[in-house]
């Protein structure tokens, strides 16, 4: 057989059943036995970059590894965003590389990009296929990389001659990584000692980042917190990983997190992360982040440990055997006395009185205008817990992280770290691709939507009926809050015409794209638009949701302030006690 | 800031190098010094890098390092604890007059003229660091014409050695 039939057969052993994809020259040979295949289908996207985010949102709503595969040069190229945004949400991703033959490589050849080069600092691992031989072996290793240890997208460039050439395929192949050796259990001397300072702790906080969900360790999570009684608080990246229901919630820290959330981080004596890495969207101004507390950090990266915020308690280890392991030890520590939520009562009446005070909220637009806010809010309390909610980056993105109440992991998919626009309507592409059972709705800006649209044709066509809630409030809305906060409310490039001119109108935009396309733009619409784009279940729809172009995202720490400097709506400080500062 | 010298054994694959030496300019670390080649083990490279950090941040460098999957093994070497090496080739300018005080010199380190010009010698010399800085400070004044030296390598005193035949074993 030859190199191209090597990896579609490689494929099929290693269990993938969706590759998201478009072919061109040099990836070509692949595409001919990938025709033929019974196991694996080919979705054909409209633009690479698509392919990469909907491999990561199967891969995020199934915990499998995504495929994408793409030709050399521009194709491979426009995997470059996606790869990293992958690489920055530790998402478990195989990018296939179609790259021109071995003797053109050097030359400028056309369609001849060094993605290898390109990609170093942003793929945990990659590969410059050289012969077809090591073909099987490489996509092994590749998958096994992409998905142990801390996960990450795992480029695979393949020069057209190797799959061209005929070459013996044998399956399985050895493994060949003598250096990667992940940390799975944690030390149990440093579990004893973090399970020590929980027993005695006064004001400890469990944060929670996308680790845990990674791990699959929600159900060890929520054993670990009704055992101590201790707060929890779900990054970003973790929405979903502790039911939103939970009284033990306080809900997101950071930027936009809530109140309580925020504050439990800066007044805790004892801060457990478990799978989170400290990042400045959390910790707002690091040297003020949570003066007074001691770190215990859980990580599977040994990397993640220190690197922002020096560890008290260092943990490497996956956090599910983290997390057991805590819970077996938090036991053994029990003694006389109160225990859990009751030993911390004096802690849990701050936070308790916090959430009441200062709850997530939104005031109505005076102009009369739709609320953002409700629009989601009110999106989420209809089509409920069980759907997947994907999410673009901007204003929209921290409203549907604020206000659709997740009960259950992998139903919160968004781009965290990397911030991508136009991450949602690929991603839930692929996310319905992956789980076809499960409702999904993309919750994107009009900005955002306007990147990556095209690949409503894709799910038009290849039967994948997503729902997107396009937030249209005529403006990148996030940038022009920065306007409206800091830069004097001069509102440089943030109109995109999407409500003066309506340019596009997205109804017409949906239709022309194979969906069903509807507009709401009163409240009094608002239930009926929703239930009628749940009712459509053959085609994906598209509600255009007219909205104010003033709400703003609140709670907010400014960029490079304190989280002590939290505003809770603007020129809105919360008062917090005296005696607790 | 402290000097620090980095053993790390790496798989001797195509494009390793440029891994290691990729991920210090991407944190933000200048190399001082660094040095390849291969081991007591054909399949593994041994590259010697000297690095000028504090600790902290040092120890955020060597983890990442750690994250590549070709780096089987890093080791830093204490100054004291190792023999560390350099190699330098110092073209001097050296007539007829001041010949004989260059050749002095060249013996006083124990170096060696490895090829002679009516008007230059070319001289080899290893060592420390210190050491061949000395050496280049008193052929200055005669001109020094061309230089090049090469990266440091390290290794341990003592008998016990630094290899990754475990991790190579462990594979297999």
């Amino acid at each position: 057989m030859n190199g191209a039939s090597a990896l579609v057969r490689s494929l099929e052993e290693l269990g993938v059943d969706i590759v998201f994809g478009i072919p061109g020259g040099a990836i070509l040979p692949a595409y001919d036995p990938l025709f033929d295949s019974k196991k694996v289908r080919h979705i054909l996207v409209r633009h690479e970059q698509g392919a990469g985010h909907a491999a990561t949102g199967y891969a995020q709503a199934t915990g499998r590894v995504g495929v994408c595969m793409a030709t050399s040069g521009p194709g491979a190229t426009n995997l470059v965003t996606p790869i990293a945004d992958a690489y920055m949400d530790s998402v478990p991703m195989v990018a296939i590389t179609g790259q021109v033959a071995k003797s053109a490589i050097g030359t400028d050849a056309f369609q001849e990009a060094d993605i290898q080069g390109i990609t170093l600092p942003i793929t945990k691992h990659n590969y410059l296929v050289q012969t077809g031989e090591e073909l099987p072996r490489i996509l092994a290793e590749a998958f096994h990389l992409a998905a142990t240890g801390r996960p990450g997208p795992v480029l695979v460039d393949i020069p057209k001659d190797v799959l061209q050439g005929q070459t013996m395929f044998t399956w399985p192949p050895t493994l060949e990584l003598p250096g990667y050796h992940p940390t799975m259990h944690p030390h149990g001397k440093q579990i004893r000692e973090a399970a020590r300072l929980i027993a005695s702790a006064k004001r400890p906080v469990f944060y929670v980042g996308g680790g845990v969900l990674k791990a699959g360790a929600s159900a060890g999570l929520r054993k670990l917190a009704e055992l101590t009684g201790v707060p929890v608080v779900t990054t970003l990246m973790a929405r979903g990983a502790f039911p939103d229901s939970h009284p033990q919630h306080l809900g997101m820290p950071g930027m936009h997190g809530t109140v309580s959330a925020v504050y439990a981080l800066q007044r805790a004596d004892l801060i457990v992360a478990l799978g989170a890495r400290f990042d400045d969207r959390v910790t707002g101004k690091l040297d003020s982040f949570a003066p007074n507390a001691t770190i215990v950090h859980a990580d599977i990266d040994p990397a993640e440990i220190g690197k922002n915020r020096a560890a008290d308690v260092p943990i490497v280890g996956d956090a599910r055997y983290v997390i057991d392991e805590l819970i077996a030890a938090v036991s053994a520590e029990a003694s006389d006395g109160p225990a859990g939520r009751e030993r911390l009562a004096d802690w849990w009446s701050q936070l308790d009185d916090l959430r009441d005070r200062y709850p997530l909220g939104w005031e109505d637009p005076a102009d009369g205008t739709l609320a953002p806010q409700q629009v989601i809010k009110r999106l989420g309390e209809i089509v409920g817990p069980d759907a997947i909610y994907v999410a673009g980056v901007g204003q929209h993105q921290m409203w549907a992280a604020q206000f659709i109440k997740y009960e259950n992991p992998a139903t919160w998919l968004n781009s965290g770290g990397l911030g991508t626009m136009g991450y949602a309507v690929p991603a839930a592409m692929g996310a319905k691709a992956g789980a076809p059972d499960k409702v999904v709705w993309a919750i994107d800006g009009d900005g955002c939507f306007q990147m990556t649209n095209q690949e409503l044709a894709t799910c038009a066509l290849e039967g994948i009926p997503i729902k997107v809630a396009v937030i249209n409030n005529g403006n990148l809305g996030m940038v022009r809050q920065w306007q409206t906060l800091f830069y004097d409310e001069r509102y440089s490039n943030t109109d995109l015409g999407t409500h003066k001119h309506r340019i596009p109108d997205f109804v017409k935009l949906a239709d022309a794209l194979g969906c069903v396309g509807l507009r709401c733009e009163t409240v009094s619409d608002l239930d009926n638009t929703i239930a009628a784009a749940m009712a459509v279940t053959d085609q994906p729809v598209v509600i255009d949701f007219v909205v104010g172009k003033d709400a703003m995202v609140w709670p907010m720490v400014a960029a490079g302030t304190s989280n002590d400097e939290i505003m809770f709506a603007r020129g809105v400080r919360p008062r917090f006690d005296e005696d607790d500062i | 800031m402290n000097t620090h010298t980095l053993s790390v054994l790496v798989e001797n694959k195509p494009g390793v190098l440029a891994r290691v030496s990729g991920l210090f300019s991407r944190r933000g670390f200048n190399i001082d010094s660094l040095a390849v080649g291969e081991t007591e083990h054909p399949e593994v490279s041994r590259i010697t890098i000297v690095v000028n950090a504090d600790a902290s941040p040092l120890e955020q460098v060597t983890k990442q390092l750690n994250k590549l999957v070709n780096v089987l093994k890093i080791v830093e070497l204490e100054h004291n604890a190792s023999v560390q090496r350099e190699l330098i080739l110092i073209k001097v300018r050296a007539d007829r007059p001041v010949r004989s005080q260059v050749l002095e010199t060249v013996q006083l380190f124990r170096a060696r003229v490895v090829d002679v010009a009516p008007d230059a010698l070319t001289i080899e010399a290893t060592g420390t660091a210190e050491k061949l800085d000395a050496l280049i400070r008193d052929l200055e004044p005669y001109g020094i014409k061309e230089m090049v030296q090469s990266g440091m390598v390290a290794i341990g005193r003592g008998s016990r050695s630094i290899t990754a035949g475990p991790a190579l074993r462990a594979a297999s």
